[in-house]
C-alpha cells in the first residue's frame, strides 16, 4: 500500500513529458489521476502475478505424468483461505473507490474563481464563445494557471469533450448544459477530441487548447481573438486555418477529391447546379449564403446535411474563408 | 411437459440391438425432421451452426475494421496514400461487428447452443421442460437475425451497437429494421431463459440435489434469471426508439422535448446485466473444464455457485458506471461506482477458486484445458482492468477510449469466446461422436492466445495515451500500436481458421469418441456419444456429486481444508 503510494509518486515526478504510453500531465487534475492509475496498476500487477503465477506453478507441478491414474487431494475448500481472499480484495476495493471518489470530487466541483467559456459541439467541430468579450473562436485559448470552466452544449447529437493531457472528459448533450473545469499548468498546445460517436467525421472532430501566458492571453483578447495582431496575417491564411479548425475539412476537400460535400477546388466563380434545377455562379454572396443557410442552395448530387454556421462564424471569419476558397484554383 | 418415466421397456429392447442403435442425429432423416424437431440436442446443434456462422461474419467485419486502422497506407485513385474506407463505411463496419457479435454470437453462444444441448443431459432429463417453446425460440432467433441481415443489405446501420439517441433517430432508416431484429432476438433470449429455469427446477433426476448440480447448470440458472428479468427493458427501450423515429413522439430527442440521457439509462439497464448473460455461462464452462481435467473436487463449490447468483443480482445495479461522464448526477455516479466494486468481489472469489482447484490435482493438458488456462490468463486481465474503469476519477480519463475497447474484449472475447471454444473442445466428442485433433487444437490455441494479446494489449496502451474509440482515422502518434494490434488480429483470425479446419476434419474422419473420453462424472457422459434420441435408456439416479473422481484419495491430508 505504502509502496504503491511511493511508486506512484515517483512515476508522477518522472513523467512530466509524454511517455510512450501516457499523455503528458498538463493540468492540476492530471497528477492526481495518474497517481491513482499507478496505484491500481501496481495492485493489478501484484494480483496478476499471484493468480497466473499460481496457475502456471500448479500446472507444472501437478500435471499428469504417466498414463495410470494418479492420486489427487480430496480437498474441497478451506474456509479460512476463502475468507482471506474475500476480505482482502474487499478492503482494497473500498480503498480504490474512496480514493477515486475523493479525486473525482475535485474534478466535479468548479472553483469560484474560474473563468467561463461556452462550448458548442456540432457535427463535426467545436465552437468556443467567450461570453464577456463576445469572442467566437475555433480553438480554446486560455491563460496558464487560471481555472477554466466550460459550459457545454450540443446543437445536434451527443458529443464528448476530451483533453487527454488534462485527464478531463465530459459528454456534450443537446438540450442541456454540462460543465467541465481544469487548470492548465503551463503555456502549451493540447489536443481536444470528440469521444462520443457522432457519425461520418467523428474522428475529425478535433480541436486544440492553446494555453498562453497571461500577457499573451490579454493581447489575444484585446485583438478580438487574433494572435499576434489582427492585420498581420493575410485573410486567406486565416481562412485556411478556419477550414481545418472548424471542421470544413471533414466534408469539403481542397484538392478536388470526393467527400460528403462538394470540393472547394475551383469553386469560386464556377457555375453551380442545384438540386431543384436552378443554377448560379459561385460568387461571394453565394458562398456566404451557403455557410449561413446551407439548406437554401443544395448542389445537385449532394445531401442536405450541412449545419448552419449562423452565430458561429463572425463576418471577418466568413470573409477569411471566402478569400481562402478564392485561392483554391 | 412430456413424461420421461415410461421409456424403460423400449430402451431395454434398443440396448440389445448393440452398436446399430440410432442416435439423435440419424434417428430421423431429412431436412423436415430437423426443421420441426423439438429435440433439445438438435436445436442446440442448429443454434451452434447459426452462432458459428455469425461469428465468422462478425469476425470478418472485425478484420476489415482492423485493416482500416493500419493507417493511411493504401494507394488511392490520386496515387496518394489514403485510408482504406471512408468514414461512413468504417462506421457501418464497426457497428455491424458489434451488433452481430453481441446480439447474434455472444449472447446466444453458450446458453443457446451448449446450454440447450447439455442442460437436460446434465439433469438426467429427456428434454427441456417446454420442447416446443424451445423450437419456437430458435425460429425467433433466426427471424431476428434475418432482420439484422436485412438492415445490412438495405444500407446498413452506423449507430454503433448501442443505438445512442439522438444520433440513432436522425440517421438512416435501416435503424428501424435493426432494432426490430434486436427486439425479436430478445424474445428468443427470454423464452430460452424461462425454459431453462423451469427445466432446472422441475426436471432434475432423482438424487440430483441443488448441491449436486454441475456448476455449468448453476451458471445457466443465474444467466436465465437475468435474461428473463433484463431483456424486456431492452425491448421496451428499442420500441420507444422506433416510436420516436417513426412517429416523432418525443422521448429521447431533446428537439421533441425528450431526454437523450434517459435512453442511456434504459439501454444500460439491460446491457450491463447482458454482460453477465455473456460471461456467467463461460464461468460455468470453466468450472467444468478445470475440474474434470484436474481430477479433483472443485474448490469451494458453494462459493462458486452462490457467487454466480450474487453477480446476477448485483449486476442489475451497476449500469450507471457506463455513464460517469454522461451528465448523470454526481450522487448517482458515486453509488454506481461503489456497487461496481461490490460486484468485483464474487468475481475475484471465482478466479481464486479455479486456481486453487488445480492444487494437488493430476492435471491433464488436453486442448480444452489449454483453452481453460488461456481463459484464466485473459479473464484475469479483463477483470483487473475493470478496476481502472470502475474508479470515478480514472474513468473520466479512460472512458470511451481504446482502454474500454481492450477491457471488454478481454472479458467478452478473451473470456466468453475462449471459454466457448474450450467448451466446444470439451464436449465435441459427446455432440458429434468424434474426437478432435489434439495437436492442432493446441496449435490453434497458441495462435488465438498470442494473437489476442497482441491485438488487445496494444489497445490498453492506446487508450491510456488518449486514443478515442470508434475513430475511422487517427493522429500519426497512434499508428505503431494500431499496426501491432492489426497484426495480432490476423494471428487471431488464423487461429480460429485452424480450429474450423480440424473441426471439419473431425466430422469427416475423426476417431470415434467413447462415451466418456475425459472420465467426467456428470450425467451427460453416461449416455452414448453422440447421445441416443431420448438421452437415457433408464432414468438415471444420482448418488454422488458432479466432481467425485475415482482418483481422489480420501486418505490424503487436506491441510486444514474440508
Amino acid at each position: 500500500m505504502n509502496l504503491g503510494f511511493a511508486l506512484g509518486h515517483m512515476m508522477a515526478q518522472a513523467s512530466d513529458t509524454a511517455s510512450w504510453w501516457k499523455p503528458i500531465q498538463a493540468s492540476t487534475h492530471a497528477t492526481a489521476v495518474d497517481n491513482l492509475f499507478n496505484f491500481i496498476m501496481y495492485l493489478c500487477f501484484f494480483f496478476f502475478v499471484l493468480i497466473v503465477g499460481a496457475m502456471v506453478y500448479f500446472v507444472v507441478k501437478y500435471r499428469r505424468k504417466g498414463n495410470g491414474p494418479e492420486r489427487t487431494s480430496p480437498i474441497k475448500g478451506n474456509h479460512r483461505l476463502e475468507i482471506v481472499w474475500s476480505v482482502i480484495p474487499t478492503i482494497l476495493l473500498v480503498i480504490i473507490f474512496a480514493w477515486g471518489f475523493k479525486d473525482w470530487l475535485a474534478i466535479a466541483v468548479v472553483p469560484n474563481n474560474a473563468m467561463e467559456v461556452r462550448v458548442t459541439g456540432q457535427k463535426w467541430n467545436w465552437t468556443f464563445t467567450y461570453p464577456k468579450e463576445g469572442i467566437v473562436s475555433s480553438d480554446l485559448v486560455v491563460p496558464a494557471g487560471q481555472p477554466v470552466k466550460l459550459v457545454m452544449t450540443s446543437s445536434d447529437v451527443l458529443h464528448s469533450f476530451y483533453i487527454p493531457d488534462y485527464r478531463v472528459k465530459r459528454d456534450v448533450v443537446p438540450g442541456r448544459y454540462t460543465v467541465l473545469w481544469f487548470e492548465p499548468s503551463e503555456p502549451g498546445v493540447h489536443q481536444i477530441y470528440c469521444t462520443e460517436y457522432c457519425g461520418t467525421s467523428h474522428s475529425q472532430m478535433l480541436s486544440k487548447v492553446k494555453v498562453l501566458d497571461s500577457a499573451k492571453y490579454e493581447e489575444w483578447i484585446a485583438n478580438g481573438g487574433e494572435e499576434g495582431g489582427a492585420s498581420a496575417v493575410p485573410l486567406a491564411d486565416k481562412g485556411q486555418k478556419l477550414y481545418e479548425a472548424r471542421g470544413c475539412v471533414a466534408c469539403h476537400s481542397n484538392d478536388g477529391s470526393q467527400k460528403v460535400g462538394p470540393t472547394w477546388k475551383g469553386l469560386y466563380a464556377a457555375q453551380r447546379k442545384f438540386a431543384d434545377g436552378t443554377s448560379t455562379t459561385a460568387d461571394e454572396n453565394y458562398l456566404r449564403q451557403s455557410i449561413l443557410v446551407p439548406g437554401s442552395q443544395v448542389v445537385a448530387g449532394y445531401a442536405n446535411v450541412m449545419p448552419s454556421y449562423q452565430g458561429q462564424l463572425n463576418d471577418k471569419q466568413i470573409e477569411s474563408i471566402i478569400e481562402y476558397i478564392k485561392t483554391l484554383k | 411437459m412430456e413424461s420421461n418415466r415410461n421409456n424403460a421397456p423400449q430402451s431395454a429392447h434398443a440396448a440389445t440391438a448393440g452398436g446399430a442403435e440410432p442416435n439423435y442425429i440419424n434417428a430421423h432423416k431429412g431436412i423436415w425432421s430437423w426443421m420441426t424437431t423439438v429435440d433439445h440436442k438438435r436445436l442446440g446443434l442448429m443454434y451452434l451452426v447459426g452462432v458459428l456462422s455469425f461469428f465468422a461474419v462478425g469476425g470478418i467485419f472485425a478484420l476489415l475494421v482492423r485493416t482500416q486502422l493500419l493507417g493511411p497506407i493504401f494507394k488511392g485513385a490520386s496515387g496518394k496514400q489514403e485510408w482504406l474506407f471512408s468514414g461512413d463505411t468504417y462506421n457501418k463496419l464497426f457497428t455491424l461487428h458489434g451488433a452481430v457479435m453481441v446480439f447474434l454470437v455472444i449472447i446466444p453462444s453458450i446458453p443457446a447452443s451448449l446450454g440447450n444441448f447439455f442442460l437436460p443431459l446434465m439433469l438426467g432429463a429427456k428434454d427441456v421442460a417446454f420442447p416446443k417453446l424451445n423450437l419456437m425460440s430458435f425460429y425467433v432467433y433466426i427471424l431476428g437475425g434475418a432482420f439484422l441481415l436485412f438492415s445490412i443489405a438495405t444500407g446498413a446501420i452506423d449507430t454503433g451497437w448501442t443505438f445512442y439517441t439522438p444520433y440513432s433517430t436522425t440517421t438512416s432508416a435501416s435503424v428501424i429494421s435493426a432494432v426490430t431484429g434486436v427486439f425479436i432476438l430478445g424474445f428468443s433470449s427470454i423464452l430460452t431463459g424461462v425454459n431453462f429455469i423451469v427445466t432446472i427446477h422441475k426436471m432434475r433426476a432423482p438424487g440430483l440435489t441443488w448441491t449436486r448440480l454441475p456448476l455449468f447448470v448453476w451458471a445457466q440458472y443465474a444467466t436465465s434469471l437475468i435474461q428473463v428479468l433484463a431483456t424486456p427493458v431492452l425491448a421496451i427501450t428499442l420500441m420507444l426508439l422506433a416510436i420516436e423515429k417513426t412517429m416523432g413522439v418525443g422521448i429521447f430527442d431533446p428537439k421533441l422535448g425528450g431526454d437523450p440521457v434517459l435512453f442511456q439509462h434504459f439501454f444500460w439497464f439491460y446491457s450491463h446485466p447482458a454482460v453477465y448473460i455473456m460471461i456467467l455461462p463461460a464461468f460455468g464452462v470453466i468450472s467444468e473444464i478445470i475440474t474434470v481435467n484436474s481430477r479433483k473436487q472443485i474448490f469451494g463449490y458453494k462459493a462458486i455457485a452462490m457467487s454466480s447468483v450474487a453477480i446476477a443480482v448485483i449486476g442489475f445495479l451497476v449500469w450507471g458506471h457506463h455513464m460517469f461522464t454522461s451528465g448523470q448526477s454526481e450522487l448517482a455516479s458515486a453509488v454506481f461506482s461503489f456497487l461496481t466494486f461490490a460486484v468485483a468481489v464474487p468475481t475475484a472469489i471465482k478466479v481464486f477458486s479455479w486456481v486453487a482447484t488445480m492444487y494437488g490435482g493430476s492435471i491433464r493438458l488436453n486442448s480444452a484445458m489449454w483453452y481453460g488456462l488461456a481463459f484464466l490468463f485473459l479473464f484475469t486481465i479483463g477483470g483487473l482492468t475493470g478496476l481502472f474503469l470502475g474508479t470515478l476519477s480514472v474513468d473520466i480519463h479512460l472512458h470511451d477510449t481504446y482502454f474500454v475497447v481492450a477491457h471488454f474484449h478481454y472479458v467478452m472475447m478473451g473470456g466468453t469466446m475462449t471459454a466457448f471454444v474450450g467448451a466446444l473442445h470439451h464436449w465435441w466428442p459427446k455432440m458429434t461422436g468424434r474426437m478432435l485433433n489434439e495437436f492442432w487444437g493446441k496449435i490453434s490455441c497458441f495462435f488465438v492466445f498470442t494473437g489476442f494479446n497482441l491485438t488487445f494489449f496494444s489497445q490498453f496502451l492506446l487508450g491510456t495515451k488518449g486514443m478515442p474509440r470508434r475513430y475511422a482515422t487517427y493522429l500519426p502518434e497512434f499508428q505503431t500500436w494500431h499496426q501491432l494490434s492489426t497484426l495480432g488480429s490476423y494471428l487471431l483470425g488464423l487461429g480460429f481458421f485452424i480450429t474450423l479446419c480440424y473441426m471439419i476434419q473431425s466430422l469427416i474422419s475423426g476417431a470415434k469418441a467413447p462415451r466418456n473420453p475425459w472420465g467426467a462424472r456428470s450425467l451427460e457422459w453416461e449416455t452414448d456419444s453422440p447421445p441416443i434420441e431420448h438421452n437415457f435408456h433408464v432414468q438415471p439416479v444420482v448418488k454422488h456429486g458432479p466432481y467425485e473422481f475415482p482418483e481422489i484419495d480420501h486418505s490424503m491430508s487436506t491441510g486444514g481444508g474440508h
